[in-house]
């Protein structure tokens, strides 16, 4: 393997500017990191190796001419598979869009094109983000590149499997209650889920509306801050998107780096720890909280009392949008179209023969339970309830940020579990993003980033998470802790992981 | 099984109707509801179309500020109160012409509420009709089903969609259940949707042609024994879509519900759908409270809230609204009641203000279009505005007319002139020669020839026998081809023979 692809998106990026390697080269790397390990990891859904090629030339191009490029061009990235590319294969992990080639680029892919970063290809991914696993793929499970039994997390396992794996310095990923961040927790990698309406939604597959919200993944606090700059701003096609300015986030990180938290105050929440998590995930925790403490912050303990509902809430919000999200799937104007077998071919008929092939297991589960939330007669009782259990925890979080700048927990309540070993237990997969879901329900940012191994060997993800619009706390806390621990573990955590075997 | 129908006066001596009607009107903005795809009538089908347009995945809507513009300008005309806040919902169910399978529109909170309008019917009887609601929603794109009967989709082999119209803006109008007009239901319905479509033109929201879809009314009719019972079972005839036909469904309905009633029958309620070849209505889908659309608020967009200086500004820039000038032009022309009611229902009245504009007296401009130009007008089976006269050139021709250049006899000849198309009418004038003789040296001639020519016509009229004359006037009035001013040539005459 090349030492380029060891190298985090800012080292790429100031070798880039330097001369010493053009992107031409970075981006042949991760091509060929990706021919060598990703048959085993699959983390990739398609391979868009021409066109990053050519990307990366025209960048090397313009650098020879002296062109003004943007921070990050010519440093390669991979998309999640529910991020609309134009003219690449576009399925959300479904088969009910096998084959769709998308005519427009999502506004954030457009962000991409326009700093000139190669899109290596399309994440694998749990189909329409609905998993923690990523088993839930149309198209084959992705495999976690610390142990290839386990699971890389989900819904965004591809993305996180492959910044893990080295496969990509970059990736996007999509977080509608901690499908950026439970991956990277498990996958000893970093993960934020911005401010909802920091980053333009239009072009992503919408799962729910509400909730959902695209941002970086990456192996370090400072490529996730720099990435989150690129894709994040106002976007008039996106009607939630926020107006404000975007903050400069790689200036956080890099403050945070020097390690001084003194008069940062650290709200432990007191709902997400305890019972249900593991004693390895709980001693990294607490390791990291020392650690802060170390560095000047002050760490109270705060109670969100409603964080107890957010589960129950979520299954029902969830599930009533995704269910109108998803009805736009039926076979008349794009990816698989099902004609029944016996009977007539009515309109209605392949709507629900395609509905019936296209759509996966869980899919299908969580469609069923939303049409049933909105359904009249149900409506106050289910969808009603839940929206007001959300109003009661964004109190809940503007109570704790009245006590605290951040809070933190675990990221997740375990590390990496046996692929399969949850698939037939949908509570128990739900429950991996109890810590997680809390945080899109309101809308505010949280950051997952590694807090060392458990005691089986396998990634802790702690959990940062800030008032809304003030992600740039993520990354100055976040960079402290990632310094701090780093420091102490003489190096990135995933220096810690097995070499993957080279398939080819 | 034919539908059996009571007599309409009788049915409407037995059964008091109540009526309900929903409008929609296309909003003429530039582009659609949410997103900026271009919205222009006829263009080839899927040319007008974005991912928003197709809901492709991914695809999120934007609001069309002009739109809510547009919904605010009706809402205010129509003396409703403007939300303060107001959301769109989700109204879920599958369609193959609703790309996204849900319609976005407005549920329980309508950008206008609580309104009336005043409705004249054409005896000038007076009705107020109370508005629930006006919302703003999307329409639906286009099918076209090929291969069965008449269009429908029953027995069609395939059917097409153009969703082109997927996403026009629409605003829907919804009255309160109009009741206390009796037999006259009809007539109401009708003078309501006339009403609304001369407003939306009025205030430029669109272009409101009834032909094209632009306007489409839903009208309900229910029956009661009598006004003080509870409201009957109602149905709701879908997309009717000319003034004629709304009066004629709703009246239709009430033959149609008197019978059952009469049988001791129920109605259904349900949809129906209005035929024009064959002038009835015919049951469509049942609509019970089984209808489960599953409403929730629109989560990819925000609540509108208009900015109440902005609604106050859109408010002071509210034209005049056609029942108000109406009002206004008969007072200021001098028109009786039936004389503006006639130009009113001849669509004349644009064209008569124009007329008045370019110089013409309103007693003149009426007779213009209400005579001569109507009279063409109908031989040629043409709306008036349809002639190829402007209202400035039948203004300049009455000029000349009042200046004397012109009798009204020699102005119908240029009408002749300017309907075929030779020019304005002093073009014609000149060109055809038409001008009054007033050069009195060329009648002096005339007339001295005459006169010589007829020595006992002139002893007679020495002799104090003034009935003769008439034959000198003819002789003159001949030799100048009818240029002449009669009266004139009469002065002339007798000052020569006295002479």
């Amino acid at each position: 393997m090349s030492d380029i692809t060891r190298l985090t998106a800012a080292e790429l990026a100031a070798q880039l500017v330097a001369g010493e390697v053009s992107s031409y080269e970075a981006t042949q790397a991760h091509l060929d990191r990706i021919a060598a390990v990703d048959g085993p990891v699959h983390a990739f859904l398609h391979v868009s190796a021409e066109e990053a090629l050519a990307t990366a030339r025209g960048v090397d191009e313009a650098r020879a001419t002296g062109e003004d490029l943007h921070p990050l061009a010519g440093v390669p990235i991979a998309v999640k598979d529910v991020v609309v590319t134009r003219g690449l294969p576009t399925t959300a992990g479904s088969r009910i869009l096998d084959g769709w080639l998308p005519p427009y680029d999502a506004t954030l892919v457009s962000k991409i094109k326009a700093a000139r970063l190669p899109i290596l290809g399309k994440t694998n991914m749990d189909e329409f983000a609905m998993g923690s696993s990523t088993e839930h793929s149309g198209y084959g499970n992705t495999h976690n590149p610390w142990d290839l039994d386990r699971i890389p997390g989900g819904s965004g396992g591809g993305s996180a499997a492959a910044v893990a794996a080295y496969e990509a310095p970059l990736a996007i990923g999509t977080d509608t209650g901690g499908s950026i961040r439970q991956p990277a927790a498990v996958t000893g990698t970093v993960g934020v889920k911005p401010t909802y309406g920091s980053v333009s939604r239009y072009g992503l597959i919408a799962l729910a509306s509400s909730l959902d919200q695209a941002g970086p993944v990456t192996r370090t606090v400072l490529d996730a801050a720099l990435l989150h700059e690129l894709i994040a701003g106002h976007d008039p096609h996106d009607s939630t998107s926020l107006t404000d300015p975007v903050p400069a986030f790689g200036e956080a990180a890099r403050r945070g780096a020097a390690g001084d938290l003194t008069g940062v105050r650290v709200g432990v929440v007191k709902e997400l720890s305890g019972e249900g998590y593991q004693p390895g995930v709980l001693v990294r925790f607490e390791e990291g909280l020392a650690l802060l403490r170390g560095a000047g912050a002050e760490v109270v303990e705060v109670s969100c009392p409603h964080f107890d509902y957010a589960l129950a809430a979520y299954y029902l919000i969830l599930p009533a949008e995704a269910s109108s999200n998803l009805a736009k799937f039926d076979g008349m104007r794009y990816g698989l179209r099902v004609e029944p077998s016996e009977g007539p071919v009515t309109a209605e008929r392949v709507m629900a023969a395609t509905r019936g092939q296209g759509f996966g297991d869980e899919v299908k589960r969580r469609i069923i339970l939303g049409t049933y939330a909105l359904s009249a007669g149900y409506y106050d009782a289910y969808y009603g309830s839940a929206q007001k259990v959300r109003t009661l925890i964004q109190r809940d979080f503007a109570e704790a940020f009245g006590q605290a700048d951040v809070l933190v927990s675990p990221t997740a309540p375990t590390t990496a579990f046996r692929l399969g070993e949850k698939l037939d237990d949908p509570l128990a997969m739900y429950l991996n993003d109890v810590a997680t879901i809390p945080v899109n329900l309101a809308g505010v940012p949280g950051m997952s980033l590694p807090s060392g191994l458990s005691d089986d060997g396998l990634p802790v993800g702690f959990q940062v998470i800030a008032p809304a619009r003030a992600d740039e706390r993520l990354y100055r806390v976040g960079g402290a802790l990632e310094a701090l621990l780093e420091a102490r573990w003489g190096g990135p955590i995933l220096a810690k992981a097995p070499e993957l075997e080279v398939t080819r | 099984m034919s539908t059996s129908l009571v007599e309409y006066d009788e049915a409407t001596e037995r059964y008091d109707p109540v009526i309900g009607i929903e409008v929609h009107v296309e909003l003429g903005t530039r582009t659609k509801m949410f997103d900026g795809a271009e919205q222009f009538f006829g263009e080839e089908p899927n040319t007008q179309i974005t991912p928003v347009s197709l809901g492709l995945p991914g695809a999120l809507p934007a609001v069309n500020g002009t739109a809510v513009e547009y919904a605010i300008r009706i809402g205010l005309a129509l003396n409703c109160g403007i939300a303060e806040s107001c959301r769109f919902a989700r109204k879920n169910y599958f369609y193959p012409d609703v790309p996204k399978n849900f319609q976005t529109s407005q549920y329980d909170e309508p950008i206008a509420h609580d309104g009336w309008v005043d409705v004249e019917l054409e005896d000038g009887t007076v009705f107020r009709v109370e508005i629930e609601r006006a919302h703003m929603e999307e329409d639906a794109g286009k099918n076209t089903h090929v291969g069965g009967a008449t269009g429908r989709i029953h027995g069609a082999t395939y059917s097409l969609v153009d969703y082109n119209r997927a996403g026009v803006p629409l605003v829907e109008i919804v009255t309160r259940p109009i009741e206390g007009v009796g037999a006259r239901a009809p007539e109401v319905a009708r003078a309501y949707v006339q009403t609304l479509r001369d407003m939306f033109r009025a205030l430029g929201v669109s272009e409101a042609r009834m032909e094209r879809g632009n306007v489409r009314a839903d009208v309900n009719v229910s029956l009661r024994p009598s006004p003080q019972a509870p409201l009957g079972t109602r149905t709701e005839t879908k997309n009717v879509n000319s003034f004629r036909s709304v009066e004629r469904a709703v009246r239709y309905e009430i033959s149609r519900q008197a019978a059952l009633l009469d049988e001791g029958r129920a109605v259904v309620q349900e949809t129906r759908h209005w035929h024009e070849d064959t002038q009835i209505t015919t049951a469509g889908r049942i609509k019970s409270d089984a209808d489960d659309y599953r409403y929730f608020p629109e989560p990819d967009l925000v609540p509108i809230v208009p900015d109440p200086a902005w609604v106050e500004e859109i408010r002071a820039s509210l034209p005049e609204l056609p029942v108000a000038r109406r009002r206004r032009l008969a007072t200021e022309w001098g028109y009786a009641d039936p004389e503006m009611r006639d130009v009113v229902n001849a669509g004349a009245i644009d064209l008569i203000e124009a007329t008045v504009v370019a110089g013409a007296a309103p007693a003149a401009a009426r007779k213009w279009w209400m005579g001569e130009l109507a009279r063409i007008a109908k031989e040629q089976g043409a709306e008036l505005g349809d002639l190829p006269v402007t209202p400035e050139q039948i203004g300049a021709l009455q000029l000349l007319v009042d200046d004397g250049r012109l009798t009204d006899k020699l102005a119908r000849q240029v009408l002749e002139g300017m309907l075929a198309g030779e020019g304005s009418p002093e073009e014609i004038v000149a060109a055809r020669g038409l001008a009054v003789v007033s050069d009195e040296g060329a009648l002096l001639t005339a007339i001295d020839e005459a006169l010589a020519a007829q020595p006992d016509v002139v002893a007679k009229i020495r002799g104090g026998n003034l009935g003769p004359v008439g034959a000198i006037i003819g002789a003159v009035m001949r030799a100048t081809r009818g240029q002449a001013d009669a009266a004139r040539v009469r002065e002339l005459v007798l000052e020569r023979v006295k002479a």
